[in-house]
């Protein structure tokens, strides 16, 4: 009857293997500066280390490029087990792919070569800039102009909330390269931090991936060669969404992850700690939460994996189970730390434990890569 | 002729979880996971240095155990190794040191090497002897206990770190060495690695392709029989001293009693 050589729904050895490795990894080189990284909002240098040494900073570039060349769901599991221990570093390769996309699904082949290249090499880390104070749900409605001049684009424009931003070298801008054609008259580029007309916002002072520094990315006459642009003119704003409906799944991968360290720690907690004479885990209040934490997480990981695949093949429904599985695995992960809170009662509320950061880190998982309300506009419009 | 280097890994019980032994006092490998024993990823990092040092050397990884000790071979093959050798008979269960010396040896010799790698003992039996009875099979010098290890010019020399004094070693080629857990930290398997790792070949072995017979190793074989395996009392409470102003006085009498001071 049963036969352990059926391989449906279940994730190959290899990637099995390489969770192993990278969860080794986190924990040894990521975990021990996870609290100090938060407490006082620090760029986690030691992950960035860690990671480079070990070729996981940017594993979706291509080999032809010089990268490994994962594919999607090995980027899941990498962003997973990085989250699992701090979710602020789970945002160095999360960024890389989210920034470099672009590039790789409608850069010319020169222009892969010259930042795929970097990126896979650890030279420089990739960001993506597409919100404005004006415009967030609606990218469209943004005011970063583009403007040509013979062999150069010339930009001026205010981007938010850049993930990353002063730290990375090079950064996917959209900008308006014709204001009457609205979506369809923005343009993608390559600007680099050096370009002389870039300069950064004071770091925003957040909730929770209090690691990873989010700022302002001002273009001041910002001029660059016009081969820095990305595809065709007016094709950037449909690079930006297709990107995104990739790079949800990442988003989703790093709720995942925040979510199975806040369960692991909680699960461990309830066993030792004694009331009434038992360990508290004894008591079926404590059990029904762990099973509704357990059960949503892993319906949360399977719907993130069967996205994965989705966005591997480039499947037609895509845009629904990416924008899905953000949803579901954000919305999840909000719960899961919520509770996990709640199971270690007053000490989970303190900072001596993780919790409570892991709970302030889920909260952006929410609203990021497009706010939960904006990806069930998308799921409607793409019903399967 | 490029340099053939041997490790010899061992596939043990993971020691985070409930290790428990068989009827027959052997380990109960299916009451617990196994992995590669992290004390010869240290033989398998040093190596990997040596291989990716001399450019024109072969990396082989040896084991002696069941089915699944292929995931030992397979995480250093994922680190970098090159091919893997498992020697796998079920007339091998429960065999000792001595036997499973005879049979590394043998299969070393199969294989073919100029230098063997071994880490400085195994994380469950912990004898650590293996590498000494290796170089006496094998017939060729040992040169234990490296806290750092080159191969140059048909020379392999390593520096011991002991309590007292620092020595540095060399020993002409085949020889055998083993190396400490000091000896540098042992890579992560990359993700490309991991990936090549299933492409690699895996020769599998018996005691038939060895020319040993079963007599020689095994339960029956082994010089040492277990008679019996008792399970370490639990940690009790222990003494609680309560300090009424002579709480001092205390915790000397009880240390005295216990011969600590």
């Amino acid at each position: 009857m049963s036969s352990k050589d059926f391989d449906l729904f279940r994730i190959s050895e290899e990637h099995e293997m390489l969770r192993d490795a990278v969860r080794s990894l986190a924990e040894a080189k990521i975990a021990p500066f996870a609290a100090e990284v938060d407490e006082q909002a620090r760029f986690p240098q030691e992950a960035l280390d860690a990671l480079l040494a070990n070729d996981l900073h940017a594993v979706h570039v291509p080999e032809e490029y010089g990268g490994a060349g994962a594919d999607a769901l090995a980027m899941v599991i990498v962003i997973e087990e990085v989250a699992r221990v701090c979710a602020s570093s789970s945002l160095i390769p999360a960024v890389n792919k989210l920034g470099s996309l672009p590039v790789v699904l409608s850069g010319d082949e020169a222009l892969k070569h010259r930042y795929l290249t970097p990126l896979a090499r650890g030279e420089g880390m990739f960001s993506y800039c597409l919100s404005e104070p004006e415009a967030g749900s609606d990218a469209a409605g943004m005011k970063t102009r583009a403007v040509r001049d013979g062999d150069h684009w010339v930009l001026n424009g205010v981007k938010r909330w850049i993930t990353n931003a002063g730290v990375s070298e090079f950064y996917t801008v959209m900008a308006v390269t014709d204001p009457d054609k609205r979506s369809k008259g923005i343009s993608a580029f390559v600007v680099e931090k050096s370009d002389p007309g870039v300069s950064f916002g004071a770091p925003e002072r957040k909730l929770g991936i209090k690691g990873s520094p989010t700022r302002e990315v001002y273009f001041d006459n910002v001029r660059i060669p016009a081969d820095r642009i990305i595809g065709a003119e007016g094709t950037g704003f449909a690079t930006a969404m297709r990107t995104l409906d990739h790079t949800r799944i990442t988003i989703a991968a790093q709720a995942l992850g925040i979510a199975q360290g806040a369960l692991d720690y909680a699960k461990g907690y309830v066993r030792e700690r004694k009331q009434f004479g038992k360990a508290i885990a004894e008591f079926q209040g404590i059990q029904f939460m762990l099973a509704d934490m357990a059960m949503k997480l892993e319906a949360a990981r399977q719907l993130t994996y069967a996205a994965a695949a989705r966005s591997q093949r480039e499947d037609g429904d895509l845009t629904f189970f990416g924008a899905a599985a953000k949803c579901f695995a954000s919305d999840a992960a909000m719960e899961i730390t919520t509770d996990a809170v709640q199971l270690l009662g007053g000490y989970g509320y303190t900072r001596d434990y993780p919790l409570e950061r892991m709970m302030r880190d889920a909260k952006i998982t929410q609203i990021y890569e497009g706010t939960n309300q904006v990806q069930r506009i998308v799921m409607a419009r793409n019903l399967p | 002729m490029s340099l053939r280097i041997v490790v010899c890994v061992k596939y043990v019980p993971d020691a985070t979880g409930d290790r428990r032994f068989a009827e027959d006092t052997t380990t109960d490998r299916d009451a617990v996971d196994g992995l590669l024993s992290e004390l010869d990823e240290y033989g398998v990092e040093q190596a990997l240095r040596i291989a990716e040092a001399s450019g024109d050397a072969e990396v082989t990884v040896l084991t002696v155990g069941p089915d699944d000790a292929k995931d030992a071979l397979r995480k250093a093959l994922s680190m970098g190794a090159d091919k893997a050798v498992h020697v796998n008979d079920d007339d091998i269960h429960g065999t000792d040191v001595i036997g499973t010396s005879a049979i590394l040896a043998k299969a070393i010799e199969h294989t073919g090497f100029d230098l063997v790698v071994c880490g400085m003992a195994s994380t469950d039996g912990t004898m650590g002897v293996v590498p000494a009875l290796l170089a006496e099979r094998l017939g060729v010098p040992q040169v234990t206990l490296l806290s750092e290890v080159t191969v140059a010019d048909g020379t392999v020399t390593g520096r011991r770190d002991g309590d007292a004094a620092t020595e540095l070693l060399q020993a002409a080629l085949p020889a055998v060495v083993s190396v400490t857990d000091q000896s540098g930290e042992a890579r992560y398997p990359s993700f490309k690695g991991i990936m090549a790792a299933k492409k690699k070949p895996v020769t599998a072995l018996d005691l038939d392709d060895l020319g040993l017979d079963a007599g020689q190793v095994g339960l029956a074989g082994a010089w040492t029989a277990v008679q019996s395996v008792t399970a370490r009392p639990a940690r009790t409470a222990g003494t609680v001293v309560k300090d009424e102003g002579e709480g001092g006085t205390q915790l000397a009498a009880f240390l005295a009693a216990q011969k600590f001071i």
